[in-house]
């Protein structure tokens, strides 16, 4: 497929959750489509980085759930401060990071919640009204957290390689939740730095890196530089220079349009990529 | 050598926090505590188990911010691991605080509203899970600024609020120590509101009080908090920071 077959799987006001974990491994070429499509009224559902906070600020988002919103080397997204410093996101949950992680996995079993003692006591309780505790039925009838399964609509993943019939592969040294989210969503699509034949999955990596079972997949795209500008190790680590760029776009509403423009609404990821080889020949300088 | 400065006290007093841990996970963020928990693990504390703050449980003596690839692998601890670690509490976490009140309620979320804050901070991040599971510890490198009558949000609970849960879900609760720029404090007290445990060489009790909003809860005897030992400043300075990146904290 390619990302704009997948965004013509999507439609507006559907749950969409993200793999990856703050600017790590992000599916940026379907972010960066759903940029520039006419998807409105979103509900994200992620470990969130550079993901959330574009379709933030470009206003896509009804609602987004959270484990936390991050660029790592910079700890604040600074266009997901923005949007609720701003007030412009009005709906969101916030859940304790290894809660998120419960309610994908109750979303991958098939269950209504998954119980936990986080956020007893804390704001991720008395500021989520939503959010309900269940008695235990053992023991001394604890009030715990159920927290609920992410219903999520379709999924989105990247992946270091993955073959045509959808099966991926990580390389790098961590899978963060993203096989929980391939099995959450109703719909799952990778994105794949490298579409390969099945029998060379054995020669990039040991038969524990295949932890996305076509099973779950319903659509494959290939994307090299896909992640770009999250780190995608160990093809490409996070380009911290492009980072830094994006970041100083929260300020000025000017240089957020420029930026928008001159890269995230590129018309397709090869233009982007293509983009991307210019760039680094600029910095290199005639030799 | 020279004189031990405030970074290399303060990174002692929370190695200090470690001790009795034992065999669990020692997971400190920042330069600091990182710092601080090798240094114990290299002295009085050698069960404990260290990430390369990436996926790796590693052995030995790695600087902050060092190659990992250098240092040996023990263990695979992704993130999906931590946070098994985190509810079947064989771990003990340091984390920092935008506020801090006197039953250790903290705030590294929000400031002002949470639902439409005047600024947004890091967020709940892990807290709310870390304080309820395991040992907590926090590391406060400007308390006049942290130390607060109230918290606008609570990241992680503090005492006062613990108590009012169920005895299964108070059992694992434990605020271990703050650590600031003054002193280090405890919550060992009948009515779990910070104390003083230890002042840093030269700080009084009137400089503490006068940076903190709140009343502390002090002993009879303040006692002086711990000066490196010449092993100890040996590691912090050629070992495991030797480009100084500890000092960036305070300033």
């Amino acid at each position: 497929m390619t990302e704009d077959e997948i965004l013509g799987e999507l439609s507006s006001g559907m749950t969409i959750g993200i793999g990856g974990w703050g600017s790590r491994r992000k599916p940026m070429s379907l972010v960066r489509a759903i940029l520039r499509s006419g998807l409105t009224d979103l509900h994200v559902v992620s470990y969130g980085g550079p993901d959330v906070g574009i379709l933030c600020a470009a206003g896509k988002v009804r609602k987004v759930t959270y484990g936390f919103v991050s660029l790592d080397s910079i700890p604040l997204e600074p266009h997901f401060r923005a949007a609720r410093q701003a007030g412009t996101l009005e709906d969101f949950m916030e859940l304790d990071e290894g809660a998120f992680y419960l309610g994908l996995m109750a979303a991958a079993h098939r269950v209504p919640f998954y119980p936990t003692r986080a956020g007893l006591g804390s704001a991720m309780l008395s500021e989520n009204p939503s959010l309900k505790t269940v008695k235990s039925p053992y023991g001394d009838g604890e009030d715990l957290v159920a927290i609920p399964a992410f219903e999520i609509d379709a999924a989105l993943i990247h992946m270091n390689r993955a073959d045509a019939k959808g099966n991926g592969q990580f390389l790098g040294p961590d899978l963060y939740f993203d096989d929980l989210f391939a099995m959450a969503g109703a719909k799952t699509y990778i994105s794949a730095e490298k579409i390969i034949p099945t029998d060379q999955f054995l020669d990039e990596g040991p038969v524990h890196t295949l932890r996305i079972p076509r099973i779950h997949v319903d659509g494959v795209v290939e994307a090299p530089m896909g992640a770009h500008f999250t780190e995608c190790p160990p093809d490409y680590g996070r380009d911290e220079a492009f980072q830094r760029d994006y970041a100083a776009t929260a300020k000025d509403a000017d240089a957020w349009t420029q930026f928008r423009t001159d890269w995230l609404e590129l018309e397709t990821h090869e233009a982007y990529q293509a983009k991307l080889s210019e760039r680094a020949n600029a910095e290199q300088g005639p030799t | 050598m020279s004189e031990p400065t405030l970074d290399e006290i303060c990174i002692v007093a929370l190695a200090e926090a470690f001790r009795g841990d034992g065999e669990l996970l020692c997971n400190p963020m920042g330069p600091v505590p990182v710092i601080a928990g090798r240094l114990a693990r290299a002295t009085f504390e050698p069960d404990l188990m260290l990430t390369d703050t990436i996926a790796y449980a590693i052995e030995g003596n790695l600087a902050f911010g060092g190659d990992p690839s250098d240092a040996v692998v023990e263990g695979y601890m992704p993130f999906r691991s931590i946070f098994d670690q985190v509810w079947s509490g064989k771990r003990h976490v340091v984390m920092g605080a935008s506020q801090i009140d006197r039953y250790g309620n903290q705030n590294f979320a929000a400031i002002g509203q949470y639902r439409k804050p005047k600024a947004q901070l890091l967020g709940l991040r892990g807290a709310p899970g870390n304080l309820i599971n395991h040992a907590t510890t926090y590391w406060v490198p400007n308390q006049a600024r942290a130390f607060s009558e109230t918290v606008d949000v609570v990241s992680g609970p503090g005492y006062d609020r613990i108590i009012e849960l169920a005895p299964a879900s108070q059992a694992h609760f434990e605020i271990r120590r703050v650590v600031t720029d003054l002193g280090a404090y405890d919550f060992e007290t009948p009515d779990h509101t910070m104390r003083i445990r230890s002042l840093h060489p030269g700080v009084s009790v009137e400089q503490a009080q006068a940076a903190s909003p709140f009343e502390l809860t002090l002993t009879d005897d303040v006692p002086e908090s711990r000066a490196p030992t010449p092993q100890e400043l040996e590691l912090i300075r050629n070992v495991f920071d030797p480009k100084g990146v500890r000092k960036g904290e305070f300033r």
